[in-house]
């Protein structure tokens, strides 16, 4: 591949005016499929099953079979459209897009068209300074998802040069909402961050109306980023690029700023953008250019025939307005009081994505404090070093039951982060990992006099030393006593029973 | 007569009442018939499989629960001929295509599945037009059926099985599929009744879908209280299929036994009683007329404007439809798999079973609805033909405010030769005229004989229409006039059908078949 220009990001954006337009996919978790009868993968209680085994006549396309929505799929892209500040449509319909591709089972795609359930929405969106955005909102529609499909042999796992390719028809009728914003203009150099905070938002909105898993390292959350630059001053929109395959928050501010840099090198040189769909590498940082799309591919969508359309009553369109929960950005600004976090440590939370987790945390019992430290620490870090988002990584029970065990003198600060690391490579519970790995702080005051004994032995003239008012000299013989104790010791404890030999004068 | 002649030729509805006396065993009227099957059906070739020990497994256990006194459904352990388009769970399924060959359903489709539960034995699948596209059963993929009047001439399609089947004394019912008059026009030709019921009546679920808004399933049978007996089996609300209607219907075999004609009033579409149609099929079909006029009915003509546009849309909107539901058959599931020599990619792989699979009606047609479907076109075409299809709708529905019930002959002419329209796809397609508009607008139809044709003394039919949901209107006129007519013939139509048993052919002539 040709070594791609990048162009530095403060000239590019001297230069253009970066436009960008965001589509994320929206799992929902519902009991069953969009129209099928089988269990859905994107429910937690179904989430790694074996290959094909969560399928039905329906979801594998088999002649004759038929479509039936899903009635709790309906209510929770109602519910999302309507956290999304749209419209919701008296009726609206299903529609095909046909085109061939082995892991779509019918060969057509059952989504909809001109006809969306929710539309013209507006959503608050916060950057980590405070400022606040209003991205307006296109539509919201429903739809399924395809299948996976596995290339095997070749070295990449892509499918140039796979022997073979494997159809895994679990996800296939899998209810996804399509939540398509409008061009967002003004966010110059915030669009990354903007891109970022507002799927962000939504993974908020749909965690708290309870209709999505909402975790991006399954899939639960797509986002496809659309990017277009446009000479200073100029009226007319640049052409775009769509970004697929982009998979954690951290990608979808990166992978923004990188088609910036980009497209900016390119238009600067007199070159033209190509109108493509293109793919995002965690690994490299980089995309590279998918297949070509243009305006007029041809679905030949048409009305679904084998669905009547969704004519959702005004009472439980207002049911379900009623039981909104608060809008992600007030939330936000009431929690942030309730937590008293000075506005740095907030934003930590809140840029990581993490709010959701720091707020199950502190219900399950954690202090605002432990649940924060936790959260945008350690596990951040673990996640930063392997290139996803921390939310993924432990479940709030987990970090507030480490928490606790911290608290009660269980674990000293530095062995908690080994049960993290337990956590995360999935070695069960705190406590579990506490148990398995032996990692409790001894707090048997026989075993650590047994131990300072010894230490004293080897350092005799340290308890002469103390006596003669050098307290500091203690310091060598808890390091010797905490290595001995492999660091289950608590080092304030060890401390105090130095200083009481001295002070009894033994030895 | 021999007691297994005797058998065959009884109507499901007497057959029932021989079952339920203990006069006759399900075992032996099931035996009877796959014994017809073996004597005939290498001449009519109204099967394209046959499960003589699952039918007679199933019969074993109707009789056991007969004689254990469990309470039965009125048709238990009568034999029924199933069209091939509707899946059968452990029962081959084609739709008459090569695409579908050795494929083995792992579900029965809700009517299948319905007369199973009533305790129907079914026999075998019925030979079809190739995804029921074809008026004559021609465009099956594994050869024709043919007429059992004259074996020359085609059966009608695309279920000429299901309608050989019946009037050949192979199955007294059968189950067919009507997307533009695939029950009602082989009625017609065989001498038997056809009934396409109200859009949504019948669950879809499990029927091999052409067009999905316009097919429906119904029954094939020899009698019009048999279609109504078996059209209470299969019909009701069904949760597999949303287009399924949900309401309390009315017993349509009730209807058909209280047939009274008195006050009701007939409406003759003008447009459909033209020079077009061949003059035994107006001749009959006046004479119908005439004898439920005598009865207390009255004839009124009325006017259809926009049906002469049926065709025309029809043949925009079933292609539309009919690409996008065969887009399936693309060999990586199910079905047929044609590997490019030296291998391909999956797209070669698809395009090479499709184009091995399909025969060439149904590329015919994909070509059409893809083009009506593309981008620039789609309003032109796709979106015309659904205005057209609502002003049909209209024209149904000031008809209906001034008659109780449409009639018209069900088809142009008589059973053509084997052939003779092949090769000219709109001759064929104009076999539908009458039959097409019912489709459009989701109204139920019948097809009743009404005699032979005294120019070729070939049979013909009668088609009644009524409002959507009126389904009972149908078997309350066709009861009616079936009565008459018997009463004028002496007899029913079949008996003067001829004598297959002579026409019972070799294995090396079956073979080139």
């Amino acid at each position: 591949m040709a070594r791609v220009e990048l162009m530095d990001y403060e000239k590019a954006l001297e230069l253009f005016e970066p436009v960008i337009g965001l589509e994320v996919h929206v799992e929902l978790n519902t009991e069953t499929k969009m129209f099928s009868p089988a269990p859905n993968p994107a429910n937690e209680k179904y989430h790694g099953a074996e290959p094909n085994t969560l399928v039905s006549p329906v979801c594998l396309g088999l002649p004759g079979s038929l479509p039936v929505v899903n009635g709790d799929a309906v209510e929770k892209s109602i519910s999302l459209g309507l956290a999304l500040g749209c419209s919701i449509a008296a009726s609206s319909r299903f529609a095909r897009k046909n085109y061939f591709y082995p892991d779509l089972a019918k060969n057509y795609q059952i989504s909809q068209y001109d006809e969306p359930i929710a539309f013209e929405g507006s959503v608050e969106v916060e950057l980590a300074d405070g400022r606040t955005f209003q991205v307006p909102i296109e539509r919201a529609h429903m739809e399924e998802d395809a299948g996976k499909l596995t290339h095997v042999g070749g070295a990449t796992g892509r499918i140039q040069g796979a022997e073979y390719s494997l159809v895994d028809y679990n996800r296939a009728g899998v209810p996804l909402v399509e939540i398509v914003t409008k061009p967002i203009f003004g966010a110059e150099a915030d669009a990354p961050e903007l891109a970022r905070a507002y799927v962000s938002t939504i993974r908020d909105m749909a965690l708290s109306l309870g209709i999505s898993e909402a975790r991006m390292e399954r899939g639960n959350l797509r986002c496809d980023a659309n990017v277009s630059l446009r000479p200073r001053g100029a009226e007319q929109l640049g052409i775009r690029t769509e970004t697929k395959n982009v998979n954690s928050f951290r990608s979808i501010e990166r992978a923004v700023r990188y088609e910036i840099q980009r497209q900016a090198a390119i238009l600067a040189k007199g070159g033209t953008i190509t109108q493509e769909t293109r793919h995002w590498h965690e690994d490299t940082g980089t995309t590279s250019p998918g297949r070509p799309k243009s305006d007029a591919d041809d679905y030949r969508y048409f009305p679904e025939p084998d669905l009547v359309p969704v004519v959702p009553t005004t009472e439980l369109i207002e049911s379900l307005r009623a039981a909104l929960p608060e809008p992600p950005a007030a939330r936000r600004r009431r929690l942030k009081g309730e937590w008293g976090f000075t506005d740095l440590e907030f934003q930590d939370v809140v840029n990581g994505g993490l709010l959701n987790e720091v707020a199950a945390t502190i219900a399950e019992g954690a202090t605002p404090a432990a649940a924060r430290k936790w959260w945008t620490g350690e596990l951040t870090r673990l996640a930063n070093a392997s290139e996803t988002d921390a939310s993924g990584l432990a479940t709030p029970e987990q970090v507030a039951q480490l928490a606790a065990l911290v608290d009660a003198g269980t674990l000293t600060d530095r062995l908690a982060r080994q049960v993290l690391e337990g956590v995360v490579a999935g070695e069960g519970s705190p406590q579990e990992i506490v148990d398995a790995r032996g990692l409790a702080v001894v707090s048997d005051d026989g075993a650590l006099i047994a131990a300072i004994d010894q230490a004293l032995a080897s350092q005799p003239d340290v308890l002469e030393k103390i006596r003669d008012g050098k307290v500091q000299a203690a310091g060598a013989v808890i390091g010797a006593v905490m290595k001995a104790m492999q660091g289950k010791a608590d080092a304030a404890r060890v401390r105090e029973l130095v200083l009481e030999r001295a002070g009894s004068g033994g030895a | 007569m021999s007691h297994a002649d005797d058998l065959i030729r009884l109507n499901a509805a007497d057959l029932a009442g021989r079952l339920a006396a203990g006069d006759v065993s399900s075992v032996e009227a099931t035996r009877a018939h796959l014994d017809r099957i073996a004597a005939v059906d290498g001449a009519v070739h109204a099967f394209l499989h046959v499960d003589a020990d699952r039918a007679l497994a199933a019969a074993a256990e109707v009789d056991r629960a007969r004689a254990a006194g469990e309470s039965l459904g009125e048709l238990a352990g009568v034999p029924i001929a199933i069209k091939d388009v509707l899946v059968t769970e452990g029962m081959p399924s084609t739709s008459g295509s090569k695409i579908l060959e050795g494929w083995i359903p792992p579900y029965d489709a809700t009517p299948v599945r319905k007369v199973r539960e009533a305790g129907l034995i079914p026999l075998g699948k019925t030979n079809m037009d190739e995804f029921a596209m074809g008026s004559s059963t021609e465009h099956s993929a594994y050869g024709p059926t043919h007429n059992p009047w004259d074996l020359e001439r085609i059966p009608g399609g695309s279920g000429g099985g299901s309608a050989a089947s019946v009037a050949a004394f192979e199955a007294p019912l059968a189950l067919g599929s009507d997307t533009g008059g695939s029950i009602r026009q082989p009625a017609h030709v065989t001498g038997t009744v056809g009934v396409k019921p109200t859009y949504g009546a019948v669950s879809r679920y499990g029927s091999i879908a052409l067009a999905s808004s316009l097919d429906q399933i119904g029954p094939v049978t020899r009698t019009v209280l048999d279609a109504a007996l078996l059209h209470d089996v299969i019909a009701g609300h069904d949760r597999h299929d949303s287009t399924s209607i949900d309401m309390r219907w009315p017993s349509m075999a009730e209807a058909a036994r209280n047939a009274d004609v008195k006050g009701l009033r007939i409406g003759v579409v003008k447009e459909l009683d033209s020079d077009g149609f061949q003059a035994g099929v107006r001749q009959r079909f006046h004479e119908s007329l005439e004898l439920l006029e005598q009865q207390g009915a009255e004839i009124v003509e009325v006017s259809a404007p926009n049906f002469e546009y049926s065709i025309a849309a029809y043949y925009l909107i079933l292609p539309a439809e009919a690409s996008s539901n065969l887009a399936k058959f693309d060999s990586v599931r199910f079905g047929l798999r044609v590997t490019p020599d030296g291998g391909g990619t999956v797209e070669q792989v698809m395009a090479a079973t499709r184009e091995a699979g399909f025969g060439p009606e149904v590329k015919r047609r994909i070509i059409l609805g893809t083009y009506a479907l593309s981008a620039g076109y789609y309003d032109a075409y796709y979106g015309s033909a659904q205005k057209v299809r609502t002003l049909v709708q209209r024209d149904f529905d000031a008809a209906f405010a001034k008659v109780d019930v449409l009639a018209t002959p069900t088809a142009p002419t008589t059973a053509f030769r084997l052939g003779e329209k092949l090769d000219d796809p709109l001759a064929m397609y104009l076999n539908d005229v009458a039959t097409i508009p019912a489709n459009l607008a989701g109204v139920p139809g019948i097809s009743v004989p009404s005699g032979l044709a005294p120019e070729d003394g070939l049979p013909v039919g009668i088609q009644f229409l009524a409002p959507a949901r009126e389904d009972a209107r149908l078997y309350n006129v066709g009861g009616a006039l079936e009565q008459l007519l018997i009463a004028e013939w002496g007899g029913p139509i079949l008996a003067k059908a001829p004598d297959l048993t002579t026409h019972e052919l070799t294995a090396t002539e079956e073979g080139a078949l």
